[in-house]
């Protein structure tokens, strides 16, 4: 019983904390972008303009949720949540402080990279119900993008493992030397990169390539459920921030008590300035070279790097 | 649960292959379309295998309404054909009308005439590498290079109080001298300009990805390009050097040094690389223009409102940033033109999507369209 | 090249063709029979003239007159070649097999003129909706929705 209101407790949190990140995520990815493009961004509403996106969350709340007549409504309306979801329940294995991770488990860093890979269902599923041939071709890029991209990714977090000899974040966090850092550029270079293709991200952001798609997979999507959406892109860059800043950088071990939660933060807002950085840069890949990319490098990047790892671990 | 009927089609090859094609509908009102032109995709997987363009969604009928205007207002109208570069609409026409009716030209007005076309060249090109960039996902070029068109624009909004139908270039001159402090204007926009140009070198053309999107991707051989008619950048891409500035001159170009840049390949990258040099081209001419021009009159005064020129026709060209503009009017000897027609570069250019795209992707697909740069007010006219 | 070396080279290579090569408004032309078009098409090609720059109609009254701008980047000189199509029976021989640049410009001068192409690999109507009837840019073309435009001048 006491697990259940657990559970309740953490899912909140998850999505209070998803909430807060969309809603400075998209603030702060605004003002950078204005910053990149000579522009200023928002700065009307509060200080700075960061009630901005507060109101364009009031406005998406009330928007008519349309939802087309020739879609496969049942599908069409919980795809959304099949994506969100996912995402919302990896937040609650990253450690966030020493000795403090929500939902304290043995197999932490798998359920982090296996849970978030079953939102590729709901994008799938979004892209087919919605009966529009643009959608279609979203939903599969996506899926094709997203299933090649975990295996790149899931490998770049293995070295840890052999590391700390655990899967659990907590004592991965604990075990954690400064010389990792070097020994894992590799890895975290794959990390980083697979983590902004696994969002459909710029200049990942093929399933959604405004300029070949319109919108791709979410063409057909309004209002609340739109914003779902959204969330759900913006709460798997905060999720790939902080787990990514907690394990690689290990803030926690670096700095005692409040002051490693501190740096923990600062890591993981430049993990995600970094991740925005790139996609107001760079154009955007096409599909076969999107997969080279996968297939022909990061996979071959991340074993080369487990090899490292596995060549210094009898040494230690 | 499936897709509409409409958009499956069961192909079967000479081998009786069975397949389905996905049958995409691109446009008309599409965020790569660059105006209202729809293209009928065929599909296979990712492949585009057949690209048909549909055009005319813009079609206004301009030949026909300029039948029933008189010769002056008619102006206008051209200016409504591209209106990314109106004042080579403006141009063509009234150089086929001052050499059917015979009108001089003041010298001050042919300097300022290349001043403005070169400067909308650069306007135009900017729309064309920003709108590539856009195409191609890099969204911070694209807002670069309206930085700089939106520079362009002021200048004319200074010289004649339009952004975009400009209504500059009348028979027999242009309709405004320029301002107090233009000039200085001018020559501030060249130098920044310049600066701005390498900058959007290298974020863009010096990029990994955006060699590898554009690179190797619609290649039009030479001999096609001569053969479709093609002009411009379209086809200075493919290495055919041929710019009616140098091979046919008109106006005052000859007194200009400047070099006719072309490409190599014919692909989108090569297309789109000769326009940012073309832009470093235009920029010289501003410059040598500006140093040569004399005081005098800006129109030749005393040309009647209703010009009747004797029952003939005539052609004449110019190379407006998309290519080769031609304006053909018949005469019949009185104050409205018999017919009027635009030679369209646009639309001959544009002509070549579906051999350009064929067994390219998707995504190459809108990079190419962009490479080609149409704008549709030219090509339905 | 200036026009009389043009009308020289011409009439050297083709005889036949130097008695319909005039000059008008500073521009060469050469005036052919619409049976004869194709094969003079296909000379000019030979000549030297690579390009097909524009290709268009004008509606003289009882018949058409075809209008084809050819081009040459060597020889940087233009010819025009310029037949008559009856109106009653508007049809004249396709020049995509010379020049693919004639693909749409044709279609152009059949969506809106009515002069059928013979030869020419898919014509339809480009500019106009396929279910449009009438040719506009035909000067007897009404159209009831039309409103015409007063007379300012």
């Amino acid at each position: 019983m006491s697990g259940l209101v657990w559970g309740i407790v953490w899912g909140l949190a998850a999505g209070v904390l998803i909430a807060l990140g969309a809603l400075i995520g998209v603030w702060w990815e605004r003002k950078l972008s204005g910053a990149i493009q000579m522009r200023i961004g928002p700065q009307e509403l509060g200080p700075a303009g960061l009630l901005q996106t507060l109101a364009d969350t009031v406005k998406l709340v009330l928007k008519e949720d349309i939802t087309p007549r020739a879609a496969d409504v049942t599908i069409f309306r919980i795809a959304p949540l099949i994506v969100f979801a996912p995402i919302a329940m990896s937040l609650v294995v990253v450690p966030y402080a020493a000795g403090f991770a929500p939902l304290d488990t043995s197999v932490g860093l798998l359920f982090f990279m296996a849970v978030p890979a079953v939102s590729v269902i709901g994008v799938l599923l979004a892209g087919w119900s919605s009966r529009n041939t643009y959608a279609t071709i979203g939903g599969i890029r996506a899926a094709a993008q997203m299933i090649s991209y975990e295996l790149p990714r899931t490998l770049s977090v293995l070295p840890f493992v052999l590391l700390a000899g655990s899967m659990r974040p907590l004592d991965i966090v604990e075990a954690w030397q400064w010389w990792w850092v070097p020994l894992l550029a590799i890895g975290f270079v794959v990390y980083l990169i697979s983590s902004v293709a696994e969002l459909n991200r710029g200049p990942f952001d093929l399933p959604e390539a405004e300029s070949e798609l319109v919108a791709g997979y979410f063409a057909d999507y309004s209002g609340i459920r739109w914003s779902i959406f959204m969330m759900a892109e913006y709460g798997g860059l905060v999720a790939a921030a902080v787990f990514g800043a907690a394990l690689f950088f290990g803030p926690f071990a670096l700095l005692p008590g409040a002051a490693g939660v501190v740096l923990f933060v600062v890591l993981s807002a430049i993990l995600a300035t970094v991740m925005m950085w790139a996609k107001w840069t760079f154009p955007r890949m096409r599909p076969d070279q999107l997969m080279g990319i996968a297939w022909k490098v990061l996979t071959p990047m991340a074993l080369v790097q487990l090899v490292l790892v596995g060549a210094v671990v009898p040494w230690l | 649960m499936a897709l509409d009927v409409e958009s499956r089609q069961v192909v079967e090859t000479a081998e009786g292959e069975v397949f389905d094609q996905l049958v995409v509908n691109v446009g008309p009102s599409h965020p790569s379309t660059h105006g209202v032109c729809r293209v009928i995709v065929h599909l296979d997987g990712e492949i585009v295998t057949r690209a048909e363009p549909v055009i005319g969604y813009l079609h206004r009928g301009i030949e026909k309404m300029a039948e029933n205007r008189t010769y002056l207002q008619v102006v206008p109208l051209t200016d409504r054909l591209d209106y990314v570069g109106s004042m080579y609409s403006n141009w063509a026409y009234c150089r086929t009308l001052e050499r059917l009716a015979d009108i001089p030209v003041p010298e001050r007005a042919e300097y300022l005439r290349v001043i403005v076309c070169e400067l909308q060249r650069i306007a135009s090109h900017m729309m064309a590498i920003g709108a590539n960039g856009a195409d191609t996902g890099a969204l911070t070029l694209f807002v670069y290079a309206f930085d700089q068109r939106e520079r362009v624009v002021e200048l004319f909004e200074a010289l004649c109080g339009q952004r975009l139908t400009y209504n500059y270039v009348r028979p027999g001159g242009v309709s405004y001298d320029v301002p107090d402090g233009w000039i200085e204007d001018v020559r501030a926009f060249t130098t920044e300009h310049r600066s701005a140009l390498a900058e959007m070198d290298k974020l863009f053309f010096g990029n990994t990805i955006t060699r590898g999107r554009l690179k190797g991707v619609g290649v039009l051989s030479a001999a096609d390009a001569v053969a479709w008619g093609a002009s411009g950048p379209v086809a200075r891409g493919s290495g055919v050097n041929w710019d009616l500035r140098k091979h046919d001159p008109y106006s005052v170009y000859p007194r200009f040094d400047f070099d006719i840049p072309t490409g190599t390949e014919g692909d989108c990258y090569d297309r789109a690389r000769v326009r940012l040099y073309e832009c470093y081209e235009s920029c010289r001419i501003i410059e040598q223009a500006l140093a040569q021009m004399h005081s005098g009159s800006y129109r030749t005064e005393g040309l009647p409102r209703l010009i009747a020129p004797p029952p003939g026709d005539a052609y004449d060209h110019i190379e407006s940033a998309r290519g080769a503009l031609g304006i053909y009017l018949v005469s019949d000897g009185s104050p409205r033109p018999y017919r009027m027609k635009v030679r369209s570069p646009a639309f001959c250019n544009l002509a070549l999507l579906p051999m350009l795209s064929e067994g390219h992707m998707l995504s190459d697909l809108v990079a190419i369209l962009g490479s080609l740069d149409p704008v549709f007010g030219e090509v339905d006219r | 090249m200036n026009l009389d070396d043009l009308r020289d080279h011409l009439c050297s290579v083709y005889p036949d063709l130097c008695p319909l090569f005039s000059v008008e408004f500073g521009d060469g032309v050469l005036t052919v029979g619409p049976d004869a078009l194709f094969s003079a098409a296909n000379d000019l090609k030979n000549l030297g003239f690579d390009r097909l720059l524009m290709l268009t109609a004008v509606d003289r009254g009882e018949h058409f007159e075809y209008h084809c701008r050819l081009l040459s980047r060597a020889m940087s000189a233009a010819i025009t070649l310029k037949t008559e199509i009856p109106r009653d029976r508007p049809s004249v021989a396709s020049l995509v097999p010379l020049w693919p640049a004639a693909d749409w410009q044709e279609r152009e001068v059949f969506d809106l003129f009515g002069i059928r192409f013979a030869g020419h690999p898919d014509l339809r109507r480009i500019l106009l909706p396929d279910e449009w009837e009438g040719y506009p840019l035909r000067k007897d073309y009404a159209d009831p929705r039309v409103i015409r435009r007063p007379d300012y001048i």
